[in-house]
């Protein structure tokens, strides 16, 4: 069982929340079958997702609601995608000589996935951390259908996934995206492009073929799996105001 | 090809050319499948090594596929082992990664020139293992619903002291994995390698019924058991080309 959350966060202008509001059977749940020799009932910490496509902002908005967080007293995991001790190398590798065909590509980052829930996610959450995830499962979804994979088929791997306390999703537009790009360092990726699945002759052309696709099939999970919908064509520190309270709402109602 | 996503038909013939989705008995192909499963020391390798000699010399194009073949997933798979930092998840996650470029890469391609192709281990392997260690089995079954069904899957069946026997005698020493100890069952290796073959084998027996294997019982002759396993897959070559195919017409929907 959890303990009850002692040192309230403190957001200013805001009233001090009452301990009664504090909702002492929150309890996790899998999406679907879920994985091996978890007790749901230990997990006391909180699930936070920030979705959206590439280049929209999500980093930036992880690294500043990071340091806001652990000032009001939480303490905070930040966690992105293909970084796991066991999978990451393999998938850069797998990307850099194009390897894998879509359905293997797609169940090497369900490994990576795995390994990261299972060594990074849960360990905090069990320890009563904030979990403040850079990409979920959505993103990993969205490109397994956008190459053509049998929806039901990637949701049903991912039934292996913690449903999240909440999933905001930086909602943006193609015309938005390409000045973000156009500005990085690295210019327009072949993967963030789909070059592997030709839509397009070139890598621009692709890329907003691409992400359009990307972007509708986003669109399509808002309702299926309750995304907060943040507008991420705002300013920076717009879209962080916006960020801030629907956390600081989420977590003095549930923490 | 589910229709979930709005594409334009030439995006969709293009993706169907590259890749089709396609589930667990969708599959069509001049081709034919045939794996072994069994439990370790069940002599289903042996088995498999006769039936491919006979294939070839009856003049069919024959393909060998290898379990953990993939050399991308292996490393990644070798990295997990040797760090013992594999759960039950990631363990099942990474063979079916691998399976699954084994069958993009090696088994559609042959299937669709009109081979013969064969596997040593197939998914069922997974299933046992993998629910052994706690994974859904639901969950496991669903990871593997874009394999290929096999034409005929031969089950080896074998009482469980007559295989430790064949394979502790032979068999140098005993890995982490492949004994189980990552299951806790016992802290001596053989000991735990002995316990994880019979949990092992319980799931091969309820699994026989669920996807029809065909059972060959391992404890007679390996000429016997060969006769019997040419005599099935020699009803299956009636169409099977001897030369490739090239101009299938596969699958349009």
């Amino acid at each position: 069982m959890c303990p009850n959350a002692r040192s309230p966060i403190t957001i200013s202008a805001r009233t001090e929340p009452s301990l009664e509001n504090r909702s002492n059977n929150h309890q996790f749940e899998f999406y679907g079958e879920g994985l091996p020799d978890v007790d749901l009932q230990e997990l006391c910490g909180r699930l936070i997702v920030i979705e959206g496509p590439d280049g929209v902002g999500r980093s930036t908005q992880v690294a500043m609601l990071k340091p806001w967080l652990e000032s009001n007293g939480h303490a905070v995991l930040d966690t992105g995608m293909t970084r796991s001790a066991l999978a990451g190398k393999g998938i850069k590798r797998a990307k850099a000589g194009i390897t894998l065909g879509p359905i293997s590509l797609s169940l090497f980052y369900a490994t990576d996935f795995a390994d990261r829930i299972e060594n990074e996610m849960i360990p905090a959450l069990r320890a009563g951390f904030i979990v403040l995830t850079d990409r979920y499962i959505y993103s990993l979804i969205a490109r397994a259908i956008v190459r053509g994979l049998d929806p039901r088929w990637i949701k049903s791997v991912y039934g292996l996934a913690l449903k999240p306390d909440a999933v905001f999703y930086m909602r943006t537009n193609v015309t938005e995206l390409i000045p973000r790009v156009l500005t990085s360092p690295t210019g327009f990726d072949y993967w963030e492009s789909g070059m592997d699945i030709h839509l397009g002759d070139d890598l621009f052309d692709s890329f907003v073929q691409y992400q359009t696709r990307m972007l509708s099939v986003f669109d399509s999970m808002i309702e299926e799996y309750g995304f907060g919908v943040i507008d991420a064509t705002q300013p920076i520190e717009v879209i962080y105001r916006n960020l801030q309270r629907r956390i600081g709402r989420l977590l003095r109602e549930n923490f | 090809m589910g229709s979930y996503h709005p594409t334009g038909l030439a995006l969709r013939c293009r993706l169907f050319i590259l890749f089709p989705m396609l589930m667990y008995g969708d599959h069509q192909f001049p081709g034919k499948l045939f794996i072994v499963e069994g439990i370790d020391g069940s002599g289903k390798s042996t088995q498999l090594s006769l039936l491919q000699q006979w294939l070839k010399r009856e003049g069919y194009m024959v393909f060998f596929s290898e379990w953990n073949s993939s050399p991308l997933v292996k490393e990644t798979t070798s990295r997990g082992k040797r760090k013992q930092m594999l759960t039950p998840t990631t363990f099942s996650l990474l063979h079916a990664t691998d399976l699954a470029d084994r069958i993009e890469r090696h088994i559609i391609p042959p299937l669709k020139a009109g081979a013969i192709v064969l596997a040593d281990r197939y998914i069922y392997t997974a299933f046992a293992r993998d629910t052994v260690r706690g994974v859904s089995p639901r969950w496991v079954r669903e990871l593997y619903n874009t394999a290929v069904k096999p034409t005929i899957a031969f089950y080896f069946r074998v009482p469980l002291d007559v295989s430790l026997k064949r394979i502790l005698s032979a068999r140098a020493g005993l890995k982490y994995y492949e004994a189980g100890m990552d299951l806790g069952l016992s802290d001596d290796i053989e000991e735990s390698f002995k316990v994880f073959q019979g949990m092992i084998r319980e799931k091969y027996e309820e699994m026989v019924d669920e996807f029809s294997l065909k059972v060959i019982d391992a404890t007679r002759s390996i000429e016997e058991q060969q006769n019997e396993v040419r005599a099935i897959v020699e009803r299956e070559l009636r169409d099977v080309p001897k030369r490739p195919i090239t101009n299938y017409d596969f699958r349009e929907d």
